[in-house]
């Protein structure tokens, strides 16, 4: 295949940003996003200019590093995946492709497509835990009684990767999916409850000082979310906060 | 429970809460409207009620413009603090790949809905203030004396085609309003838990059913000239 980039160049953080065109060939469809990258990559390279930084760790869609807008959605066209299980195969020959960084004022650029998100990282830091002794006397988690659904629905939550796929799909830059996940991740299984009050208004606290919008609902996040993180998260996690809001 | 107004979360249970007032209001007038088809004699008399109460006068109206003031008061608000959550924009945004047109452009149907409001306004509510708290006359009769006004007053507001085809124009953004508005703020409130397939099924019967209604009685009197 034979592609037209459209590329967001930037410096750093201080500099102005721009997008910039490139040409690469002999791309093929098996290949993923990230090594079509490579190789575009190489050619820069090999003609000393500076190549495109973007973010990848894994390559398998576990550490939700790779945070690309491609053609106007978080990780592409597909569904269900991040930038880097996206295969050229989704593409067709001669395609002009856009790829942008992640958009919001709290995931500032860092350099090209590499955006901070340690926001995330503080929001997680304000409550997404539980307090237990590692004395050595901590009990076995297996001890406690879980139904089944909420176990499922538990895990469910607990499979988003911060990857703030949610946030840039989101007309609103919110990242109330990721945060309802975390909430409700803890909320639905007994070692969560006794923090949950605290935790709740914590971790909101901190998506509001972090610069997060607010969520109109549109549903954008679930979509765009390489692990079907599911709204109801989010419905949860409004409970949880009328529930503390309530008993204070 | 101050601190929770002023989060994020808080602000949509407020906007929530002020829309849900606002769909049980917008249900009532929908009910008394439709005795103008049914019942012309009963619309009267509700009317007349309504227009003379005092507990609905000096209580519930007040609350009711609070509510709507409100509402779109906070709906401006979020819109800002939104569009301010992101400086810099995409060249390309695919939108319509992941949510519903109504879900993206809820400020402009709702700022045709205070439009409408403000027609709607000038139609009827201000007249209506006048007769009663400035002439002072709250018999609710016509000039001649024969009988109730308010039938003959909204009966001759429909005659002008322009005025019934911006009503229904009106509806029509308050139909796109309520497709998304309805399940989104049972969402906000964390109600949809276990139950979203039947809130959307619930909304769209109510945000088609209702606007549909209102179209429907303007016509009515549109054409029954
Ligand atoms: C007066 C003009 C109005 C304006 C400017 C307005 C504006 C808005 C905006 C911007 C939102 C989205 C808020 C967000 O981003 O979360 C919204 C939500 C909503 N509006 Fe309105 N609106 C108006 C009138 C109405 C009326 C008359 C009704 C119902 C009869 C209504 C029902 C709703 C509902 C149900 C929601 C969803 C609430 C939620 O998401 O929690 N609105 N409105
Ligand atoms: S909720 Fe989904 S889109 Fe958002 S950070 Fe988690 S995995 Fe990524
Ligand atoms: S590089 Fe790890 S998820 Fe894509």
């Amino acid at each position: 295949m034979k592609l037209t980039l459209k590329i967001w160049r930037q410096k750093d953080a201080g500099t102005k940003g721009k997008m910039v065109d490139y040409q690469v060939k002999d791309i093929s469809e098996h290949m993923s996003f990230l090594e079509m990258m490579d190789v575009l990559n190489e050619q820069l390279v090999g003609k000393g200019e500076d190549p495109v930084a973007f973010d990848h760790d894994c390559r398998e869609g576990i550490c939700g590093m790779c945070s690309m807008y491609i053609n106007g959605e978080a990780h592409g066209p597909d569904r269900g995946i991040t930038t880097c299980q996206l295969h050229m195969r989704m593409f067709n020959d001669g395609d002009t492709i856009t790829i942008e960084p992640f958009r919001a004022k709290a995931f500032p650029v860092i350099k090209d497509l590499v955006v901070d998100r340690t926001a995330f990282d503080r929001i997680q830091q304000a409550g997404a835990f539980i307090s237990v002794n590692t004395s050595g006397n901590t009990q076995d988690a297996n001890a406690i009684p879980i139904s089944k659904h909420a176990a499922d629905e538990a895990m469910d939550a607990a499979t988003c990767i911060g990857c703030g796929a949610c946030v840039a799909s989101c007309k609103n830059s919110s990242a109330m999916l990721f945060v309802g996940a975390k909430v409700s991740q803890y909320a639905l299984l007994p070692q969560g409850q006794v923090e949950a009050a605290d935790r709740v208004r914590n971790m909101v606290a901190q998506m509001d000082l972090e610069g997060f919008g607010n969520c109109t609902n549109t549903g954008a996040c679930e979509v765009e979310c390489p692990k079907g993180i599911s709204l109801e998260n989010i419905a949860r996690m409004n409970r949880e906060l009328m529930k503390a809001a309530v008993n204070n | 429970m101050s601190g929770f107004f002023k989060s994020s979360i808080g602000r949509k249970v407020a906007m929530a809460l002020s829309a849900f007032f606002l769909m049980i209001f917008l249900l009532q007038h929908f009910i008394i409207n439709s005795l103008s088809v049914c019942s012309p004699d009963s619309f009267n008399e509700v009317s007349h009620f309504m227009g003379t109460n005092w507990l609905i006068q000096y209580l519930l109206q007040p609350v009711l413009i609070f509510g709507v003031v409100f509402h779109f008061v906070m709906g401006f608000v979020l819109e800002l603090k939104n569009k301010g959550a992101r400086d810099v924009k995409y060249v390309q945004n695919k939108g319509a790949a992941n949510s519903s047109w109504m879900s993206r452009n809820m400020i402009w149907s709702g700022l045709a809905i205070l439009a409408f409001i403000v027609l709607h306004f000038i139609d009827f509510w201000f007249p209506e203030i006048n007769t009663k708290y400035i002439v002072g006359d709250t018999s609710g009769l016509l000039h001649n004396g024969e009988g109730f006004r308010y039938y003959e007053e909204l009966h001759h507001k429909f005659e002008s085609p322009l005025r019934v085809g911006a009503y229904v124009l009106a509806f029509v953004f308050l139909a796109l309003h309520l497709m998304h508005g309805f399940t989104s703020a049972f969402q906000s409130i964390g109600a949809t838990v276990g139950r979203k397939k039947i809130m959307k099924k619930l909304g769209m019967a109510y945000s088609v059913l209702i606007p549909l209604g209102f179209i429907i009685i303007a016509l009515y009197h549109h054409f029954n000239h």
